[in-house]
């Protein structure tokens, strides 16, 4: 059985739309508020969306996704409870959906338990910002026997390391727009249209930039070479997890214009 | 010990974002051709002496041992190295390489502050531009380590995120290195993140222990029956155990944080209440919940409240080489009085757990023994919240 994330951006191509692919942590507001934005999202234009199981210590991430990480945190929000929410997500809903978290919330879990509860809940592949290529051999025999995707990640920092990563990846390749942490930028790297050369060159599935994207002049720009965008912080920022509802609004309306934007 | 590159049995690893893995792997190239170069081990070996005054003693604490009246009692002094802790060892060695490797800029973490000031230090006398980033609460627990990295030139950054401590001050860190991973080497204070880290550390303390090794030959004509040393990542005590290692005889003992008790929420002993998990780099042990979120953890001692421990010192644990204990921290300001009235010599309050670890041993030694302690740190810095500790108000503040 073909994966979800495969079918998805296969039929992207088809025809020949850019894939937007949105983040966010779930928990953040609340279990509810999670799903809500989610099918706010699809409806709104999403192709793919990525969610975060919140981290004490994401090392990775910018302060937006920390704080927010911390809020659902708070929220006593955990794996399991996730789960149960892509579930509840899973009877309304076919899109592709990944896990977005780091190692050592698979690795306490347990492995084996953890691709297993993918499989069940309808998870379909998972981004893990604190496993690089020397550490694959940590999940990615159990992430294929499950039929989940773990999704490579390159940097313009990678250099030589380009080729090995690109070559291998499965689903989509995250091209990380900039060093650094997830976060919200006005600029971008100047230079990522050769950043993208070299990926292409190795790369055998659709390369998508995240990191820094927020708005839909970026989106615009950067379809010009990359396959899709990922937009993480952006959207988290929205949450106020006292108006739910404005929240759901505003995530709809941010994800409908980066929508519109690549669809031009 | 490691049989794959970069482990030690199951644990160490490379768990870092892709961002700095360049970074990493340069790092990996050049510590791997200078770390047996003959030249740059002559240039470590003359700082470590003209600069940082080493050898440090092995004093014969004969006052301690008298009132002990069990085992002959050596201290190792590295607190009479220039800047007051054995931090120095590795701070000149990775600067030192940092220079070959042709980098401009530092990045430091510290808990207690020992290893940011020697961190600051070194960047002042090689000219490096450094920032240090440290946990809100420590900066506070220790404003007169934050002037003296000031003074020395160095940028401190207050670490306002999680717990405010050592773990987030690691965070923060490794976030600028993942933004300037190309200009900035991070000079990791402890055997711990990810390999060549780990090694690379333990490799520049290890003159602690062939240091020591040599002196109690010198002066016993044979070896200890112990080695104690305090242990929060764990890098005064691989220094401290390293050389003795293959010596079977020697029994090497770490002293972990249990601050108010192991059996309360507020200590950091990760040997103990610890399990495994994958954090700051490297696979170790970690305390930690179901879930695996890393726990706040306390200490008296700011340099010793870290919720991990080294790889090698998990792997020392899990093939019992090495024996781990607890101390409380009525049990380590008990020790950091002793020793004070004792020989003389104030210990730092980390330092202290190794001296209480002693303490204790020394009952269920004979006379006829000899026992090694790692006095990792000087104390000044303490005396002000070990008075606070003790309801004693000074004018200070």
């Amino acid at each position: 059985m073909k994966n979800k994330i495969e079918i998805c951006l296969d039929n992207l191509k088809a025809q020949n739309k850019k894939a937007l692919i949105t983040y966010i942590t779930a928990g953040c507001g609340g279990y509810e508020q999670t799903e809500e934005a989610v099918l706010a999202m699809e409806k709104a234009g999403a192709d793919l969306i990525e969610i975060g199981v919140p981290f004490s210590d994401p090392i990775a991430e910018g302060p937006v996704i920390q704080q927010a990480s911390l809020k659902a945190l708070n929220r006593n929000t955990t794996l399991v409870g996730t789960f149960e929410m892509v579930k509840k997500l899973r009877e309304k809903t076919e899109m592709p959906l990944l896990l977005m978290l780091y190692i050592n919330t698979i690795f306490r879990f347990g492995t084996e338990k953890f691709f297993a509860c993918c499989k069940d809940a309808g998870i379909d592949g998972v981004i893990v910002p604190d496993l690089p290529y020397e550490e694959y051999d940590e999940i990615n025999g159990t992430a294929e026997k499950y039929g989940i995707i773990p999704i490579s990640l390159v940097t313009p920092v990678s250099f030589e390391r380009t080729g090995k990563i690109a070559s291998q990846a499965k689903g989509f390749l995250y091209c990380v727009s900039s060093t650094g942490v997830t976060g919200v930028r006005d600029n971008l790297n100047t230079n990522l249209t050769g950043f993208f050369d070299t990926v292409k060159e190795y790369s055998k599935v659709p390369n998508m930039l995240g990191f820094g994207i927020s708005k839909p002049e970026q989106a615009r720009e950067i379809k010009t070479y990359a396959d899709g965008i990922i937009v993480g912080s952006a959207v988290v920022r929205l949450i106020d997890e006292d108006d739910r509802a404005g929240s759901t609004a505003k995530i709809a309306e941010l994800t409908a214009s980066l929508r519109a934007a690549l669809d031009e | 010990m490691s049989q794959e590159k970069g482990r030690f049995g199951r644990f160490g690893g490379q768990y870092v974002p892709e961002t700095v893995m360049h970074a990493v792997e340069e790092l990996d190239k050049a510590y791997n051709k200078y770390v047996n170069d003959e030249e740059f081990n002559k240039e470590l070996r003359t700082l470590y002496r003209d600069y940082a005054s080493r050898p440090s003693l092995l004093y014969y604490a004969e006052k301690m041992t008298e009132d002990l009246g069990g085992p002959k009692i050596y201290i190792k002094r590295e607190d009479l190295n220039h800047t007051g802790s054995h931090k120095i060892n590795n701070v000149l060695g990775q600067l030192l390489l940092a220079k070959k490797m042709g980098k401009k800029r530092i990045i430091a973490e510290t808990g207690a502050g020992q290893h940011g000031v020697a961190t600051a230090t070194v960047a002042a006398l090689m000219g490096f531009e450094c920032t240090v980033y440290m946990g809100r609460e420590d900066t506070e627990r220790q404003s007169l380590n934050v002037y003296r990295m000031e003074l020395l030139g160095s940028k401190v950054v207050p670490v306002d995120s999680g717990t405010k401590t050592l773990k987030d001050a690691i965070n923060e860190a490794m976030r600028d290195w993942s933004a300037n991973s190309e200009t900035t080497f991070y000079c990791i204070g402890s055997v711990m993140g990810p390999y060549p880290y780990p090694e690379m550390v333990r490799n520049f303390q290890k003159i602690i222990s062939e240091e020591a090794r040599a002196q109690i030959l010198e002066a016993e004509g044979r070896l200890p029956d112990a080695v104690v040393a305090c242990v929060g990542g764990g890098s005064n005590a691989m220094g401290m155990f390293y050389n003795f290692i293959p010596d079977e005889g020697v029994r090497l003992i770490g002293a972990e944080a249990a601050g108010k008790g192991v059996d309360t929420a507020l200590h950091a002993a990760t040997i103990t209440k610890g399990s495994v998990g994958i954090f700051h780099g490297m696979k170790s042990l970690f305390l930690q919940n179901e879930e695996g979120q890393i726990d706040p953890v306390y200490s008296i001692s700011a340099g010793l409240d870290y919720p991990g421990i080294g790889p090698e010192h998990a792997n020392l644990f899990e093939t019992k080489r090495a024996e781990y204990v607890d101390i409380t921290d009525e049990e380590a300001v008990c020790a950091f009085e002793y020793l004070s009235k004792t020989e003389g010599i104030i210990p730092a309050i980390e330092s202290s757990h190794a001296v209480a670890a002693a303490l204790k041993e020394a009952k269920k030694m004979t006379k006829d023994q000899i026992m090694i302690i790692c006095l990792s740190g000087r104390g000044d810095k303490d005396v002000y919240s070990i008075a606070k500790y003790r309801g004693v108000k000074l004018d200070e503040e």
